[in-house]
């Protein structure tokens, strides 16, 4: 640990006038200035249904990071080349709200490279069969617009969104629906809900090298800043990969990675233990 | 200075027709590259592989805005244009990787506060679409001048349910294996 009398007068000019410098002295001690390990996360809280007019909600914070997901749902005409099948809509609004990187207007690209990889998350883990959300094939289905607003950004936006996302799919009740033959159309009888059929639960471990050698977990946003690469692991129960986004950045040998997918692994674990704590905690409604 | 520059493939390959099979697992379709044929742009590259055909112009080192200038480093931007339809997230998404991994490899501190500009055109697209852009890029770079630490290269792998690996999958194949590209220089992944 470092002498606080020591490094305290020079802590604050160096952290603003040569941040990589003063980054470089805590990493030598295999630590970090928020006092946390190179492979510990920040700490993870959840709140499950805390949106009544959404159909499912989650709030996740991981650290100063928040995010919070709204699940929507509503009919449409399956599509023509897969007529038994529903949607799944993601969405990532990265607000000026969240940081002052961002401004309003259209989504910038880390918003869209955020929608995109919940998007491949979605469809690669299969976390809900799109054959469920079938009503009737080839006239109605049901489609889930997922709606995920990050509140404050403090890095590692990918792996709030994932999770914010999976506790929202499994807060999401929907109502039952049977079409009425003679009058062809839909009868919703919202007295009757039922929870989504969620197959599988991914969670995504990100990281952050370091000059090109040493690999960090769960950065905050000036580490990301100063990073020259970022890699996101998504892991399912099994052990299992689901997705792995690494845009770019400096190289990574195989043995490294074969490090970043056992870390993943056990904050699959931590990560689902938390949820189903939660979920056990709720009130039935 | 540069005429046409055709690149065979070493390995056992297939020529483009789709409907011979290849030896399971082992070889890439027929792959090309032309460069210098386009005369606006600084550097330009084509990149063929088998069906799937790209082409890349660089622009750079050139002016660059004020709101966008490092005082340190050049900036780079890709810009990637799909086939058919306007640019979308998906785009967007691919545009990060390919700026990322140009970032890691172009030496931009050799010319701070300019920018260099890649475009990608999408001509043709039968599968390994992203590998090809990468690699249309990074021969475009090369014409152009731009000084590199190191050369990267891309290749897509399909893993099919069986878990049998396919290099350079076909639209087809992509479709039913779970795709992965990957960007290799000097045996470290840059991206996937």
């Amino acid at each position: 640990q470092l002498d606080q009398r020591f490094w305290a007068p020079t802590c604050d000019c160096l952290r603003t006038v040569e941040p990589l410098e003063y980054y470089r002295r805590f990493l030598k001690e295999n630590c970090r200035p928020d006092g946390r390990e190179l492979g510990e996360f920040r700490t993870t809280t959840v709140n499950i249904g805390s949106i009544s007019t959404a159909d499912g909600s989650a709030l996740v914070k991981l650290g100063n990071t928040t995010v919070i997901c709204g699940i929507k749902a509503e009919f449409a005409a399956p599509p023509t080349d897969a007529p038994d099948k529903g949607y799944v809509v993601p969405n990532v609004d990265l607000p000026p709200l969240c940081s002052s990187r961002f401004r309003s207007g259209p989504p910038g690209e880390e918003a869209q490279v955020a929608s995109q990889f919940i998007a491949d998350v979605i469809e690669n883990s299969q976390i809900i069969q799109k054959e469920d959300l079938c009503i009737s094939p080839g006239k109605l289905s049901w489609v889930l617009y997922c709606d995920i607003i990050c509140l404050d950004y403090d890095g590692n936006i990918l792996d709030a969104c994932t999770f914010a996302l999976l506790a929202a799919l499994k807060n999401v009740q929907l109502p039952e629906v049977t079409i009425n033959e003679e009058t062809a159309l839909a009868e919703v009888n919202l007295k009757k809900k039922s929870y989504l059929n969620i197959r599988t639960h991914p969670v995504a471990t990100s990281f952050a090298v370091f000059d090109d050698t040493l690999l960090i977990v769960d950065p905050t946003g000036e580490e990301e800043h100063l990073a020259t690469g970022t890699l996101t692991v998504v892991m399912d129960e099994e052990g299992k990969l689901c997705c792995l986004h690494k845009p770019g950045g400096s190289g990574l040998t195989g043995a490294k990675l074969q490090d970043c997918m056992s870390r993943a692994v056990t904050r699959h674990k931590e990560v689902k233990k938390l949820m189903d704590e939660v979920i056990k905690s709720m009130k039935p409604k | 200075m540069e005429g046409v520059m055709q690149t065979d493939a070493k390995m056992r390959t297939e020529s483009g027709a789709e409907s011979s099979p290849r030896a399971p697992g082992c070889s890439l379709r027929h792959f090309a590259c032309e460069q210098n044929l386009l005369s606006r742009p600084d550097g330009s590259a084509s990149f063929l592989q088998g069906d799937t055909s790209v082409l890349a112009g660089v622009y750079g080192p050139a002016e660059v805005k004020v709101s966008k200038e490092i005082f340190n480093k050049a900036t780079l931007e890709v810009i990637l244009r799909p086939k058919i339809g306007l640019p979308g997230v998906a785009e967007k998404s691919r545009e990060r990787l390919i700026r990322n991994t140009c970032e890691a490899v172009v030496l931009g501190a050799l010319h701070p506060r300019t920018s260099i500009t890649v475009v990608l055109q999408v001509v043709s697209d039968a599968g390994s679409l992203l590998a090809c852009c990468l690699n249309a890029a990074c021969m475009a770079l090369v014409d152009a001048g731009v000084p590199m630490r190191a050369l990267f290269c891309g290749v897509t792998c399909a893993l099919d349910s069986e878990g049998t690996l396919v290099l350079d999958p076909t639209a087809k194949q992509e479709k039913c294996g779970t795709e992965a590209a990957d960007v290799h220089h000097q045996g470290a992944l840059l991206g996937c």
